[in-house]
């Protein structure tokens, strides 16, 4: 039997690859698919943490995390296809307007 | 144990998959490798007795999030990293902030890590029966979580308006 742990240890590496990803790469779309990763992480958590308490709540939880992952995704591409409309470029150091 | 099998090998597949998603320098394959990854997810929701999870896992994000990423991802058509700024060298041996991020991301693994050992492991077994049924989570919803189910819509739709908003091209006047 694979214990609870193993889930949340699981989590805590895929969360840290995500968190490296935004950090790291230079492409707004490798961003948010980091992005995506760390969502997916938390999931994992909420669906492990729920199996070893009895409850739906988890799973509950989950649906809503993912409503909310569709609509970030909706709208950060769409503000992607705004800024490379701009600039021609995804990397989000060409994005530095506003820096003084 | 066929069970710890299965929990390793679809672990060890998220794990080098979203690692791989990382790597990539063309956004096509990252798609592409982060769809196995949620692959994997599934199976361990499956494994985690949550069917529900596992299916809405397949059908939401490797069916409607992945596609809307590739469909981006074809339309800007600008598959490549500028090579200026690449990390692909060392990510330590970069930039300021390039350096604090990969640092960041290792502390954030340390601190995880020494968190779950301090958890006593006992705690950590699934003796509970598992809620497995949709039935059982459909009501939980419509009920007790109805609320925030109704305010999901609303986000829903001003997600899509907002996001036709900003797509949309300037028409001159």
């Amino acid at each position: 039997m694979v214990a609870l742990d193993h889930y949340l240890i699981l989590s805590g590496i895929l969360f840290a690859i995500g968190a490296a990803g935004v950090f790291l790469r230079r492409n707004l779309i490798t961003i948010l698919l980091s992005i995506e990763i760390m969502l997916n992480a938390v999931n994992l958590t909420f669906v492990a943490f729920g199996r070893a308490l009895g409850t739906a709540d988890g799973q509950i939880i989950v649906f809503f995390v993912m409503t909310v992952a569709a609509a970030e995704a909706a709208v950060g591409l769409a503000i992607v296809i705004g800024l490379f409309r701009h600039h021609e470029s995804l990397n989000p150091e060409s994005f530095a307007s506003l820096k003084w | 144990m066929p069970e710890v099998v299965t929990f390793y090998l679809l672990a060890g597949t998220a794990v080098v998959a979203s690692a791989l998603v990382i790597g990539q320098r063309n956004p096509m394959y990252s798609v592409m490798f982060l769809i196995v990854a949620f692959a994997a997810l599934a199976g361990l929701y499956i494994q985690l007795d949550a069917p529900f999870v596992a299916v809405a896992q397949i059908i939401i994000y490797a069916g409607a999030i992945m596609v809307l990423f590739l469909f981006v991802v074809m339309l800007l058509n600008a598959p490549q990293e500028d090579t200026e700024h690449d990390v692909r060298m060392h990510p330590f041996a970069g930039p300021g902030p390039m350096r604090f991020g990969a640092l960041l991301a290792l502390g954030l693994a340390a601190e995880l890590g020494w968190a779950l050992t301090r958890t006593p492991s006992e705690a950590g077994s699934f003796a509970v029966t598992p809620v497995s049924s949709v039935a059982a989570i459909g009501r939980s919803l419509f009920t007790e979580y109805a609320f925030a189910f109704e305010v999901t819509s609303i986000l829903i739709l001003v997600a899509m308006v907002g996001a036709v908003v900003l797509a949309r091209r300037e028409e001159p006047r």
